[in-house]
């Protein structure tokens, strides 16, 4: 990640994105959640220094700025994994046993909520209700919903991403 | 314009689309055109149905033939056999599939003809990508109307009339707070949208965004005109993006339409709209949290008074209201507050929208009028309760609500009857629990919820939740001890008391209405330290029936924990110390010689 970021004003393509939405933002008032969305959107998480640059360009403290990523589930000051897994605990599913479903994806991961495994390859996340409770319980990994699923399912979807 | 011999829609909600939806409609595009029926049959991509257990849906009309959980595969045969020689596909009709005629198509389904669709009447009907769909089924018609022939106070006037009361919880009547608004004075005042739907398990208002954006831009426009606002937004979940997606293209043809903008149907009534994303936080759907999120903060709730009519959004006078109440309130401009006040029962009028999970045959989205018992909705509408199991409990109003038992299955549904059983209407998410589900552990679910989207702000949700989170976990661990149930009693009472915002006021709801109900249940993990569902892990024993044990060593084979020993011809026994309640041995074990309690 780390020869991708650039603070300095050359000119690499995150550097520049980050420009822009910066760009599109100043002057609006409340600006800093909608920033905060975009810029995650294009590093995948809120890099330390790219906070920094924020707290400057649209100033606002960089203490604020942490403030508010911390309070946000959605922000995350860690990297996550290139396969984003995301358990659904909403009240349905959760009653229809994701529980199960989430210890059997840390046992087999060897990784507890909110991690991502050593090669960077899954990040496991727990999350409140995607909204398909029709389908419960389910599970999402990046943007591919998986449902009515049973324990047993585990294995077969992790195996459809280890090699991709 | 041109004519269609046949109009094939296909549901794009999020339930629908996450089974594939989406590539249904591209293999039917292909597959018409291959047959050369592109130009005599349509394909409209709609909204939420609203029956999201049996989806992916495709219904065809003229003759409203409903097909449910179509894969990409059966398309052909609708195509070949339906389209083309007009010739029904009966396997994939929903409900009996074996019925001649297809009375049990989109109106026969005893899931829809229950209902009576206000909120949700475009979601499934209209492509809510096509403004001009919407305005075919009159839309903007109440917002012309408004604006051609009402003054501001008619407006107010016409919504106290309705009896409209707020669908994102507490049920405040929506022409009041209106009126409160429009009362002020100011240089600025702000119309906002709650679409931040938190409650795990309730996603009709996802439905509404994602079925019918329009009737919510329309709402919120002639809410500006009626408490003299020009600018409104729409706080909505990131967690939902087909919503947003829809939202932003609604707001962008209502822009191109002149329909939003400076001259509003070139009246010279003025009102823009923007988005604005949540990001992840319960505490944001009240009403004072989600505005000083907006403004770009921690979502932190604020003392009230002053309330949001009087200094909301950056100090100026707000009012906020829900997309379901929104979406009900074109029809009523349209109808009438005569009739709008004419459905429901004497003080809750109109329609609510629930969203039926957990242990249900049809899960899915229904609207039924205010009233209807909770065993019309369960079992009519719903179908009943998976594998013949017993109905335990209702829960409904998510974290802030409480369960309702079988005994109240008969109790008309409103807001005052949900309060008085003590649990409340909340957003509607409305989730059956069967003999299965331990009801402590429901509660303790609910807190952890509770604990961790407190804000922090006041000590009694931040600390008072946590402590009673610890005593669940004790009791649902089997460290229970005489004097814990009255000691979360006290807790409850003086959170409810004293928490800053409605998050913690409601947050001991799910405790007090499951002991109310279930005490004995309570009472069972204290003092005899075991849970009659069989839920709580921690005081789970598995246990070898020595008489019907063949010992034939499946079970200690597929044994993770590798703690079941036995030899040939004594039955197995199983090392409870270090076993990790699995279950795979009682799943496995082909003379079911090993029984969990």
């Amino acid at each position: 990640m780390s020869e991708n970021r650039c603070c300095c004003g050359c000119t690499d393509e995150n550097s520049l994105k980050l420009g822009k939405i910066i760009d599109k933002y100043k002057g609006t008032r409340g600006a800093l959640i909608p920033v905060l969305h975009e810029v995650q959107e294009v590093y995948g998480y809120l890099p330390e220094d790219i906070l920094k640059e924020i707290s400057e360009k649209l100033n606002v403290s960089l203490a604020e700025i942490y403030g508010v990523v911390t309070f946000y589930t959605q922000f995350s000051l860690n990297p996550k994994g290139r396969f984003k897994i995301n358990i659904c605990m909403g009240t349905a599913c959760y009653v229809k046993g994701s529980g199960d479903i989430l210890d059997k994806f840390k046992q087999k991961l060897g990784i507890d909520v909110g991690q991502c495994t050593e090669d960077g390859k899954f990040s496991l996340d727990a999350c409140r209700c995607i909204g398909a409770c029709g389908l419960a319980p389910v599970i999402m990994v990046n943007d591919d919903v998986h449902g009515r699923l049973v324990p047993d399912d585990v294995d077969a979807i992790l195996e459809k991403y280890k090699d991709l | 314009m041109q004519l269609y011999r046949a109009h094939v829609l296909v549901c794009a909600g999020t339930g629908c689309t996450s089974s594939n939806s989406l590539k249904i409609m591209d293999e039917m595009e292909a597959l018409l055109a291959s047959n050369g029926l592109d130009s005599e049959v349509k394909i409209v991509k709609t909204g939420c149905f609203g029956l999201c257990a049996e989806g992916p849906i495709v219904v065809v009309y003229p003759e409203g033939a409903m097909y449910t959980r179509v894969e990409v595969s059966d398309v052909k045969e609708i195509v070949e056999e339906h389209l083309l020689k007009g010739r029904i596909v009966k396997r994939l009709l929903a409900g009996e599939k074996e019925s001649e005629d297809i009375s049990k198509s989109l109106e026969g389904v005893d899931f829809f003809n229950r209902q009576m669709r206000i909120a949700l009447r475009n979601c499934g009907r209209i492509n809510p990508e096509d403004i001009n769909e919407y305005i075919a089924f009159d839309g903007y018609k109440a917002l012309e109307n408004v604006l051609t022939e009402m003054t501001p106070e008619a407006v107010i006037d016409e919504m106290k009339k309705s009896g409209l009361r707020g669908r994102g919880g507490g049920g405040f009547p929506t022409g009041m707070k209106w009126d409160f608004a429009a009362k002020q004075t100011a240089d600025q005042k702000y119309v906002c949208c709650n679409a931040d739907e938190g409650d795990p398990g309730a996603f009709m208002d996802r439905s509404v965004l994602e079925g019918d954006p329009h009737s919510v831009i329309e709402a919120m426009s002639i809410a500006g005109f009626a408490i003299g606002a020009t600018q409104g937004y729409i706080y909505v979940r990131a967690e939902y993006p087909i919503a947003v997606k829809r939202l932003q293209l609604a707001i962008d043809q209502a822009i191109e339409y002149g329909i939003l903008g400076d001259n509003v149907l070139g009246t010279g009534h003025k009102f823009n709209l923007e988005i604005r994303l949540g990001a992840g936080a319960f505490v944001c759907g009240e009403e004072t949290a989600l505005m000083t999120s907006i403004e770009g903060h921690r979502g932190e709730p604020r003392p009230r008074p002053p309330f949001p009519a009087v200094k909301g959004l950056w100090g100026k006078p707000t009012i906020l209201n829900n997309v379901e109440t929104y979406a009900n309130v074109p029809v009523i401009i349209l109808k009438g507050a005569e009739w709008f006040s004419g459905i429901g029962t004497e003080k809750s009028k109109g329609t609510k929208v629930f969203a039926l999970g957990g242990k249900i045959n049809n899960t899915g989205l229904v609207e039924v009028p205010m009233g209807t018992t909770l065993r019309e909705v369960v079992y009519d509408i719903g179908g009943g309760i998976p594998k013949g199991k017993k109905f335990k409990a209702a829960q409904t109003g998510g974290p802030s609500g409480g369960c309702i038992p079988a005994s109240h299955l008969d109790t008309p549904i409103d807001y005052d009857s949900l309060i008085a059983l003590g649990s409340m209407m909340g957003s509607g998410g409305l989730i059956v629990m069967d003999e299965d589900n331990c009801m402590v552990d429901i509660a303790k679910f609910f807190l952890e919820f509770t604990v961790d989207e407190s804000c922090g702000k006041c000590p009694p949700c931040r600390i008072g939740t946590k402590r009673m989170l610890e005593i669940l976990e004790r009791i649902t661990e089997g460290k229970g001890a005489a004097g814990d149930i009255e000691m979360l009693e006290l807790l409850a009472k003086n959170i409810k008391a004293s928490a800053l915002c409605g998050l913690g006021q409601t947050a001991p709801n799910p405790i007090l209405s499951t002991l109310r109900y279930f005490r004995d249940e309570y009472e069972a993990h204290v003092f005899d330290k075991k849970c009659p569902a069989g839920v709580c892990k921690s005081m789970m024993k598995y246990t070898v029936d020595e008489t019907k044990c063949k010992s034939c060593g499946i079970c200690a084979k597929v044994c993770p924990m590798s703690c079941i020993k036995g030899e040939k011809k004594v039955p197995y026994v199983i090392d409870n110390s270090k076993c990790a309640k699995c279950g795979v041995c009682m799943e496995k074990c082909p003379f079911k010689a090993i029984s969990k309690g």
